[in-house]
């Protein structure tokens, strides 16, 4: 009971620790119908910040500054890699992305030298308590309750602000929104904005699990956070944080099974089922060519 | 009696509550060259999708040369939504994709020009020849297929001389200007040799000379290649100087058919081009 | 017409034919000891160019953006690894396990020797493409029914969940579970050696340019053949092809297949130029990698496969290593110069020919062409 009461836990907690990256995937891919290969290279910047800032600045100014730092790191790559190829076709924007994903990780490699860099303690979260006899860290229960509530002011920016139409209709048709006087770059930039802001609140929350961080740390949570965002429906926030719950509930009982090396195949396994069975999602709207 | 080529049995083509074609009889005879008109989304480019093959009908069945190669009943959700007629009449589902269509003898052109842009006009129609190729992927690509391959590239230049594009066949096909590009498409649907041709409104964009043009190749390319044409069109000069027969098609019904003459003074074809039925 | 294509493939196969012959005199007259570099360069070129070009096959030639080819890569590696390790040899690999499940070696099925060492890594390679080809098809059913982007995140989780199926350690009996497979045949073994043991012939890194060469010529074969210009009108417009008689998910699967094998065929290669196996390796970034060599070369581009898969090999492992080394010129370091230094130079050009120059070396040409075009423009 114990036992399956810490899996639920700390899948619920991995499950919105993922949600926050899935919604900077399907966003993106709402927007600009593109893969954004290096969000999860975001997701693993921030978490390296964290470590370089806590270094010499205490904790109250480190954390805003990372949000703030990711933030101008996901405006800046999409200025950068993203817009000039507007007009190209997709594969090259994917290709982009892909690149922008390797140059992330040498990066970091190259300034920690290889190195796994230990995570800082954050206190407040990576205390222990104790939830129905099972000891666990704060930021199991935290996780998912600043999920929801930063996906609830998400959804209020989407539905009720101006800026949020405009998202709502570039998702909905790029070309049409861009006639009728929308500034799709502001908007676009602003998709990227609140993408990477998540991430980082994300990384903070992931990485506090976690001993140490490496430049590879980002690639396989962003994987599974844009399955997540397809199994949702990708496009759709809710879809992404209802999938991201899913997908980290099942990796936290495969992990506590005896197929634990499985984990990562199994999902990918999933993603492929979803795609053949429903390439659609649990919430994706039906798009049909026309002949 | 002639023998029909092509045959459309109570057609329904239903999308969710939409009905876009609603019980559509039609037949084409050998050797003739028959059209489908009626004004905008009146269901003629899904009744064309619908014969070969791109969609499933919701109900009815299409006949080539005597063969059934299209049967669908509704299934499922269409049961309840379903709102042609003759349900109960078919019970088979037999839905080809478009190329085993094709290589029954069926080739089709379309509304919007669809070339493969960045390949030269001699290979656009070599491709479809690719169809009829009796060699595997082994024999093409250890070239012991010689031969076929050399047969197949003489028969393409031929087919261009026909059609006026030998003079270009090593430009890239989006260079052509646009009614060489049509006219194209047209010689690469006969490359895929077919018996029965599928022109989808093979002269929009085109001005009244070209259009002319286009009207003496069509009778040119019927005789011969000793094929039947069905063909789309809202070029009413094309229309009436060609075709033997022409089906008229509103709101996805069949609202008239008979010779040129007999619809040029039908009154429901005129209410439904006009729209003098009151709907503006 | 017919003559000039004659003349155009003897030209073709007097370069093939003067560039390995230049292969075998750089080998045997350069020091090995001391151009380490180089020839590690020249044969890992090979292998990734064979890659590469199995990768355009897919994504430049049939329009299919598939991210599988470590996958394949790492079924053909271990197909070639474990029907060539020498029975002797095989309770040293697979020590873990007590022992292989395998318990043959094909170049010793064919009697050894020389003649049996030939036989054995060809037919091994051959195996090797069809496992990669089988396991192709399979999951082409399912998959290749994606459109673009699905269809790359796919095959990317393919390659994931290959890589973990062999690191199991229910199957260590075969695949000698997270361990590394070694001891088999590697290009090295080519070198002819006389009865005293010395070398006499230096062919490891022609081997490597032989087999590669082979498989492209099969390949250019292939997308010039009318399967080929099926493929490319798939490419260009899926709905006309269709149309035009083109069976879809034949075509498709034929080329996913095809593009599998000769990447299974490379993966072989890749474990006979870096003398192991093993699951690790074969990651995503080896897709990357190769996705990378692919567009730099001109996506659609052959030729251009092969030059940028030389490129980025020769600039990766060889001409670029000196970033990697701290570097004083008399008292002063220069700056920034430090491992890892290398791939960030590394991937910052990558970003530059993605950004500004989008059609790579060669665009979607030819080398022939292109020199032909050159003549053309001489004359005039």
């Amino acid at each position: 009971m114990q036992y399956a009461i810490s899996i639920l836990l700390s899948g619920v907690s991995l499950g919105g620790q993922y949600a926050l990256i899935a919604i900077g995937y399907t966003m993106v891919y709402g927007i600009l119908r593109l893969i954004n290969f290096a969000h999860g290279d975001v997701f693993m910047v921030a978490g390296l910040m964290m470590v370089y800032l806590t270094a010499s600045l205490p904790l109250a100014a480190s954390i805003p500054l990372v949000l703030v730092l990711t933030v101008l790191l996901g405006f800046v790559i999409e200025r950068a890699a993203y817009k000039p190829l507007r007009e190209a076709p997709r594969m090259s924007v994917m290709i982009s992305a892909i690149g922008v994903s390797y140059l992330l990780q040498n990066l970091a490699t190259y300034i920690t030298g290889g190195l796994p860099q230990m995570y800082p303690e954050i206190p407040g979260i990576s205390k222990t308590i104790t939830v129905a006899g099972v000891s666990t860290k704060w930021v199991t229960v935290i996780t998912p309750v600043l999920v929801l509530a930063l996906v609830l002011a998400l959804t209020q920016l989407i539905h009720h602000t101006k800026v949020g139409m405009a998202m709502r209709a570039v998702a909905r048709d790029f070309e049409t929104a861009q006639l009728m006087g929308i500034k799709i770059n502001a908007v676009i930039s602003v998709t990227f904005v609140i993408g990477s802001f998540l991430a980082a609140v994300g990384s903070v929350l992931y990485f506090t699990n976690y001993q140490s961080i490496v430049p590879l740390s980002g690639s396989l949570p962003g994987l599974r956070a844009f399955v997540a965002a397809v199994f949702g429906g990708i496009g759709s926030i809710p879809g992404a944080v209802v999938g991201a719950f899913i997908i980290g509930l099942s990796e936290s009982v495969i992990k506590g099974s005896s197929w634990s090396i499985f984990s990562d195949a199994f999902t990918f396994a999933l993603l492929i089922i979803i795609l053949v069975v429903k390439p659609t999602g649990l919430f994706g709207e039906k798009v049909t060519d026309k002949v | 009696m002639s023998e029909n080529v092509l045959k459309v049995e109570n057609v329904t083509m239903q999308f969710g509550g939409v009905v876009a074609v609603d019980n559509l009889n039609l037949e084409v005879n050998k050797g003739e060259i028959v059209a489908l008109i009626g004004p905008n989304g009146a269901g003629k480019t899904t009744a064309f999708n619908v014969i070969t093959g791109v969609y499933q009908p919701t109900n009815g069945a299409v006949w080539f040369q005597g063969e059934k190669i299209v049967e669908n009943h509704p299934q499922g959700k269409m049961r309840q939504q379903y709102k042609g007629e003759h349900a109960g009449d078919y019970t088979q589902v037999l839905a080809p994709t478009p190329d085993k269509v094709t290589r029954l003898g069926m080739a089709r052109t379309f509304q919007n020009i669809r070339l493969w842009k960045s390949q030269t006009v001699f290979d656009n129609v070599l491709i479809a020849k690719h169809c009829r190729a009796a060699s595997n992927v082994f024999t093409a690509t250890f070239r012991l297929n010689r031969k076929e391959e050399a047969a197949q590239r003489e028969n393409v230049l031929e087919l261009l001389e026909t059609v006026g594009l030998a003079d270009v066949r090593n430009e890239p096909a989006a260079s052509l200007p646009y009614g060489k590009q049509r006219r194209l498409e047209i010689a690469r649907a006969l490359a895929a040799e077919p018996k029965l041709l599928l022109l989808d409104e093979p002269a929009a964009g085109m001005n009244p000379q070209e259009t002319e043009e286009l009207t003496a190749f069509i009778s040119e390319i019927r005789g011969r290649f000793h094929l039947t044409v069905f063909l789309i069109e809202h070029h009413m000069n094309l229309v009436m100087n060609i075709s033997e027969r022409i089906y008229v098609l509103d709101f996805g019904k069949l609202i008239a058919q008979g010779d040129p003459a007999a619809i040029q003074n039908d009154k429901r074809v005129i209410e439904a081009y006009l729209g003098v039925s009151g709907d503006a | 017409m017919k003559k000039t294509i004659n003349k155009q493939t003897w030209g073709t196969l007097l370069w093939a034919a003067a560039l390995l012959a230049l292969v075998v005199i750089l080998e045997n007259v350069l020091d090995p000891n001391k151009n380490i570099m180089v020839f590690a360069a020249l044969k890992k070129g090979a292998v990734y160019a064979l890659v590469a070009v199995s990768m355009n096959l897919l994504n430049g030639f049939t329009g299919l953006f598939s991210l599988g080819q470590a996958g394949f890569m790492l079924l053909g590696a271990y197909t070639y690894a474990i029907l060539t390790i020498p029975t002797a040899q095989r309770d040293a690999v697979y020590y873990i396990y007590n022992g292989s499940a395998v318990n043959f070696s094909l170049p010793e099925l064919f009697g050894g020797g020389a003649l049996g060492l030939v036989l054995g890594v060809v037919l091994a390679l051959i195996l090797g493409g069809c496992v990669a080809a089988a396991v192709a098809w399979l999951i082409g059913l399912p998959v290749l029914r994606l459109k673009s982007d699905y269809l790359a995140i796919a095959t990317l989780g393919f390659g994931e969940i290959i890589r973990a199926v062999f690191q199991w350690d229910k199957l260590g009996p075969v695949t000698n579970g997270a361990n590394a497979l070694k001891n088999f045949p590697t290009f090295s073994n080519f070198n002819i050696q006389n009865a005293n043991g010395e070398t006499v012939l230096r062919l490891s890194t022609f081997t490597a340019f032989l087999l590669a060469g082979i498989c492209v010529a099969v390949i250019v074969l292939l997308i010039n053949s009318t399967y080929g210009r099926a493929f490319k009108a798939i490419r260009d417009d899926e709905v006309a092809a269709e149309a035009m008689g083109i069976n879809l998910s034949r075509h498709k699967r034929l080329a996913f297949c095809i593009s599998s094998f000769f990447a299974g065929v490379g993966g072989g290669m890749f474990a006979m130029f870096a003398n192991q196996a093993q699951a690790k390796t074969f990651t995503t970034a080896m897709t990357y990698e190769i996705l990378l060599i692919v567009v730099i070369g001109g996506i659609g581009s052959v030729s251009g496969s092969c030059i940028a898969a030389f490129l980025y090999v020769a600039a990766s492992e060889w001409w670029l290593r000196f970033l990697d080394a701290e570097t004083f010129i008399g008292g002063f370091k220069v700056p920034l110069l430090r491992n890892g230094f290398r791939m960030v130079v590394f991937s910052v050009v990558i970003m530059i020919v993605v950004l500004f120059f989008r059609t790579g070396i060669m665009g979607d040409k030819e080398l022939p062409d292109l020199l032909k075009k050159r003549r053309k423009e001489g004359t005039k």
